[in-house]
Formats: C-alpha cells, sequence, structure tokens
C-alpha cells in the first residue's frame, strides 16, 4: 500500500525545457493558462498607457498655448479662443463633494440598518430592490431630475434652504431650480446603491466574535454595531465611498440635464454650473476648431488625473489607517 | 483498573484555596434550547465564588452553550430559548438587564477576538462603554487590567500599536485584560487555550491562579490536563447533561459515575 505514487514520465514534469517540455507543459495547461491569464492583464495596463498618451497627444494645440493658465483660466469662450478650466473643475469637484455628503450619512445608515437590524428576508428583499436601482441608466435620471427634482428644488427644498440658512453664501442669489445643488442631490441618488450594497457586504462579512466581543463587555446593540462592527468594517465602507466618488466625478449625462451648464464659478449652491463631463459631452459635437476640440480632450485629461489624484489619495488614507489598525 | 488515573494531579495542586464552597451562581434544572432542539437537559450547578470551576466533556455536550446561558450570550441566536433558574448573588440571571449582567459576567472566547484597535483601545473598550472617560482614569484601569492579565511587561512600551501585532497567546491575554478591565465578579473562558501552544497555555493557567482571590473563574476546557490543574471544582458534560460535578481531585481520582471514569481514562470522547 506504500506505492501509491504511479511514477509520471518526465517530459509531463512542469519545468522540463525544449520543446517537447514546453508542449508537455502545453498539454498540461499550466503554461497555458499563464500566458493567457498574463495576456488579458497585460492588455489592461497597455489599454490605461494608451489612453494617457491618446489624450496627451490630441490635447499638445493647448497644451502648449496656455500650459498650466488652462487649469487657472476662468474664462471659456470658443468662439474668442480663449480656454480656462477652472469653472469646470470647480463644478466636478463642488458636485462630487456634495454628493458624498449627502450619500455617505444615508447609505450608511440604510447599509447598517439592512445588514444589522433588518430581518435577513426583509434585508435582502431591500438589498435587492436597491442593486435594481444601479441598473437605471443616467438619462432616466436626468429625466427624473428635469420633472420631478427641479421643480421640487426650486419650489421647496432651496426656498426653505434660503429661508433658513439665508445669511450663508452658499444659500444665497436667484433661484432656477437647476444649479450646483440640483446636481448634488441627483448623484447622491444615483450613488447610494453602490454605497449601501457595499458596504452592506463588507458589514455582513464582520466576523460574528467581533460583535460578540463587544456584546460581553456589556455593550448594547447598537454599541456593538456602532463601535465594533463598522470600525472593523471601515476599509469595505471607505471603499463603497470611493466607487460612488468615482461615479460621481465622471456623470455625464444626468449631471448636464439638471446642472444648467454655465462655466461659472460662483459661491451660492443654487447657481448653475458645469462639470468637465457635462461640457466634454456638449461640446464635442460642436467643437469645429482645432483648439476647441483639444481644449475639450485636455478637460478629459485633466478628469482623467483628477480621478486618479483621488484615488491614490484614497489609498493613502486607506493604508495609513489600516497601518494603525489591522495591520502591523 | 488501575490506569484510571492517567491525569496525574499536579504537585502545585496545593496553590488551590480550601475555600469554603459559597455559591455565586446558582443554576437549576436548566433546559436550553435552541430552535426545537433540546440541547442542554435539567442541568442544575453551582459555581463557588472566588474559586475556579472547570467544565469538561466531548465535543457537542453543551459545556459551551452552558457557559452561554451564564451571560445571556446565547441570545445573540435567533429561536434559542433557556427554561429555568439561574441567580447571580441571588439576583434571577435570566430578568436582568443584559448589558449590566455582561459588565458583571465577563467572557472570554476560544479565538482569541482583539478589536482592530489599539493595545490600549482594547483594553479601554469597556470602561468607555460605561461613559468612563477620564483620561488619567482610563489609563489607570489600562495598566491595573494589563497586570492582572499579566501581560503588562510585555506591551507596556507598545500600548498605542495594533493589537494585531501581538503573538496569538498575547492576544488571548490581551482579551482577558479586556474582560477584566470592567471588574467583572465571573469570568467565563470558553477554551481560551484551545489555539495556543503550550507555553502560551501555561501562561494563561498561571495567571488564572493569580485571578482567584478576586474573581470566579468558570473554564470551558477540552484538555482534562489543564482542569485537573487550574480548577478547584469541575462538572463533566455530556450529552446535554451534567454528569458529575465535585471537587477536582475527587472527580478525578475518584468518579462516581461509570461515564464519568470512562471519559477521563479516554475510553471515549
Amino acid at each position: 500500500m506504500r506505492q501509491v505514487l504511479r511514477r509520471v514520465p518526465e517530459r509531463f514534469l512542469p519545468g522540463t525545457r525544449g520543446l517537447i517540455g514546453l508542449r508537455a507543459r502545453l498539454r498540461t495547461g499550466d503554461e497555458i493558462a499563464y500566458l493567457a491569464t498574463f495576456a488579458f492583464a497585460a492588455t489592461i495596463m497597455a489599454i490605461l498607457v494608451l489612453l494617457v498618451f491618446e489624450l496627451y497627444r490630441s490635447s499638445g494645440p493647448t497644451l502648449h498655448r496656455f500650459g498650466l493658465s488652462f487649469l487657472t483660466g476662468r474664462t471659456w469662450d470658443p468662439v474668442a479662443g480663449e480656454f480656462g478650466a477652472l469653472p469646470f473643475l470647480w463644478g466636478t469637484v463642488v458636485t462630487s463633494a456634495l454628493t458624498l455628503l449627502l450619500a455617505v450619512p444615508v447609505g450608511l445608515s440604510a447599509a447598517i440598518f439592512l445588514s444589522e437590524m433588518a430581518p435577513p428576508r426583509i434585508s435582502n428583499a431591500l438589498t435587492f430592490l436597491i442593486e435594481l436601482l444601479a441598473a437605471v441608466p443616467s438619462v432616466i435620471y436626468g429625466l427624473i431630475g428635469i420633472f420631478a427634482l427641479v421643480p421640487f428644488m426650486r419650489n421647496v427644498a432651496q426656498p426653505a434652504l434660503a429661508s433658513a440658512f439665508g445669511y450663508l453664501p452658499i444659500f444665497q442669489g436667484p433661484n432656477y431650480g437647476v444649479g450646483v445643488l440640483t446636481a448634488g442631490v441627483i448623484l447622491a441618488i444615483m450613488v447610494l446603491p453602490y454605497i449601501i450594497s457595499v458596504s452592506r457586504e463588507a458589514l455582513l462579512a464582520v466576523p460574528r466574535d467581533q460583535r460578540e466581543a463587544a456584546l460581553a463587555l456589556g455593550a448594547t446593540r447598537w454599541e456593538a454595531t456602532w463601535r465594533a462592527v463598522t470600525p472593523f468594517a471601515r476599509l469595505g465602507i471607505v471603499g463603497s465611498v470611493f466607487l460612488a466618488l468615482a461615479r460621481a466625478l465622471g456623470e455625464t449625462m444626468a449631471v448636464t440635464m439638471v446642472i444648467g451648464n454655465n462655466p461659472k464659478i460662483s459661491a451660492s449652491l443654487f447657481a448653475p454650473g458645469y462639470t468637465i463631463a457635462a461640457a466634454i459631452a456638449n461640446e464635442f459635437s460642436e467643437a469645429t476648431s482645432d483648439l476647441h476640440l483639444s481644449a475639450l480632450i485636455e478637460l478629459g485629461l485633466v478628469l482623467f488625473l483628477l480621478t486618479m489624484a483621488i484615488n491614490a489619495a484614497a489609498r493613502l488614507m486607506v493604508l495609513a489607517t489600516a497601518r494603525k489598525g489591522t495591520q502591523q | 483498573m488501575n490506569d484510571r488515573l492517567e491525569i496525574e494531579v499536579p504537585a502545585d495542586i496545593n496553590r488551590k484555596r480550601t475555600a469554603p464552597f459559597v455559591p455565586k451562581i446558582e443554576v437549576e434544572r436548566l433546559n436550553f434550547y435552541y430552535g426545537p432542539t433540546q440541547v442542554l437537559h435539567d442541568v442544575s450547578l453551582r459555581v463557588p465564588e472566588k474559586q475556579v470551576t472547570a467544565l469538561i466533556g466531548p465535543s457537542g455536550c453543551g459545556k459551551s452553550t452552558f457557559l452561554r446561558t451564564l451571560n445571556r450570550m446565547y441570545e445573540t441566536v435567533p429561536k434559542s430559548r433557556a427554561e429555568g433558574n439561574i441567580r447571580l448573588d441571588g439576583e434571577d440571571l435570566l430578568q436582568m438587564d443584559v448589558t449590566a449582567l455582561r459588565r458583571r459576567v465577563g467572557m472570554v472566547f476560544q479565538r482569541s477576538n482583539p478589536f482592530p484597535k489599539s493595545i490600549f483601545d482594547n483594553v479601554a473598550f469597556g470602561p468607555r462603554l460605561s461613559g468612563n472617560t477620564g483620561k488619567a482614569a482610563l489609563q489607570d484601569t489600562v495598566e491595573r487590567s494589563l497586570r492582572r492579565a499579566a501581560i503588562w511587561d510585555e506591551v507596556k512600551d507598545q500600548l498605542h500599536n495594533s493589537a494585531y501585532a501581538l503573538s496569538g497567546g498575547q492576544q488571548q491575554r490581551l482579551c482577558i485584560a479586556r474582560a477584566l478591565a470592567v471588574d467583572p465578579e465571573v469570568l467565563l473562558l470558553d477554551e481560551p487555550c484551545s489555539a495556543l501552544d503550550p507555553i502560551a497555555t501555561a501562561k494563561i493557567e498561571e495567571l488564572l491562579f493569580t485571578l482567584r482571590p478576586q474573581c470566579t473563574v468558570v473554564i470551558v476546557t477540552h484538555n482534562m490536563q489543564q482542569a485537573a490543574r487550574v480548577a478547584e471544582y469541575t462538572g463533566f458534560f455530556l450529552l446535554g447533561r451534567l454528569v458529575e460535578f465535585g471537587r477536582t481531585e475527587a472527580l478525578f481520582k475518584a468518579p462516581e459515575k461509570k461515564e464519568t471514569e470512562d471519559y477521563i481514562t479516554g475510553r471515549f470522547g
């Protein structure tokens, strides 16, 4: 009974050199799997590099002409050939910040409810519905924005904010209904499913012994949830927030339908604005001059770099907090 | 049978005190169910105050479940219920406010489960829950608890490092320190050494000796030598029933029941 191991012919052993060796290794599948997965992984890198290269190359005219003042200029006038992207940057950053401000508390609360409080059957049903929301095309959200949200913001929400907090510059100025705040709200609604669904998964993955450790120390159910379970899941929760942020930064259609599309920097959240993605989508078909085209492509490059920078910052932040807690 | 006593009662057995038997927890006719399945049958047992009580028995005999009724940790499992009487210092334990109960009856789990926080924050977790957040007082409590858990010297220079950087045995002693930080009257340990090497195990057993004057200890263990080493009283569980309960020496040297004898001589289990 000792001789269970049958001798394998040498040429079938992995690592054998030469043509026969290669064929043998191909037959065993390891080599194929390695080459195929390597090729696909390399494709992703290649696409990324090509993307940056192409954006850089095509935005050459404006890069040379405006240099850094492209980022600081406040005037966007295609007819006069003047291109300053600051209003778009401003609009993109402000709408995204608003989105997170609105969506994170709501999304995290909902995720905690679904994972910790709700009976499993209700939780699963609700989660299914919430994940359906993520599948709604953004143009539909835009339509809802135009026909439901904009009138609501104009007639109810913004007058209420103005009368309650009108002393703050961000809630002053004319109230059109379309504007930066409305864009933030529609974006918040759109990213909620991501935050809820990913955070809920992270919370559900917290080991039971963490909750029990807190309960055994006399924590109430809520204290165990808030002080033990949620901190344990924080990497996943942060991940969900950055997924949401990436979506908010790049969202085009719904935003352009409700933001007012006006490249002005205003302190008021009621004022119309413009985002990078919306500008590219709206102006691309009408861009006739090479300079205009190049300016739009440079906008794309800026958006790309902005997204990369924010993601890198997020990763660093996660690493810094992780080092303090979970890892050595 | 001459091979009855494979379990040597160690020489330092004299370190066990022969204190009078004052019941801290009294359990009467406890029946316990997970849904339709009955896990404990008519268990009656009195846990002596400020001594160590060990619960032994084969896997699935209900000893951990029994332990979890003493701080009502079973309530995290849906559809579980306990029937019968459990009294802590004469008070009805099953009717008590559960958070107050768990502050009086602490628990250490089979797998060490520190929070992903610093060593300090782990120990301070319990005191902070009860609103005890003064910095100096917290520092005192943390140091005292770490000392009681015999880990202070190893961690005093790295209190603000992650608890996850500690070894398995250190993590388990940290969990004991965390439980001690709320000054529980009773400490429940659910196979605290099952994942530890012999040296780490010895440290934890040593620590149980030092806890005895201040704290009632109930330890569930798979390891009969461990029960013989640390416990004044031992209870033997089998198939959800308490077969025998008595002084550890008596139970190991002259068990009254055939099942106990069969188990401790290694005939099954």
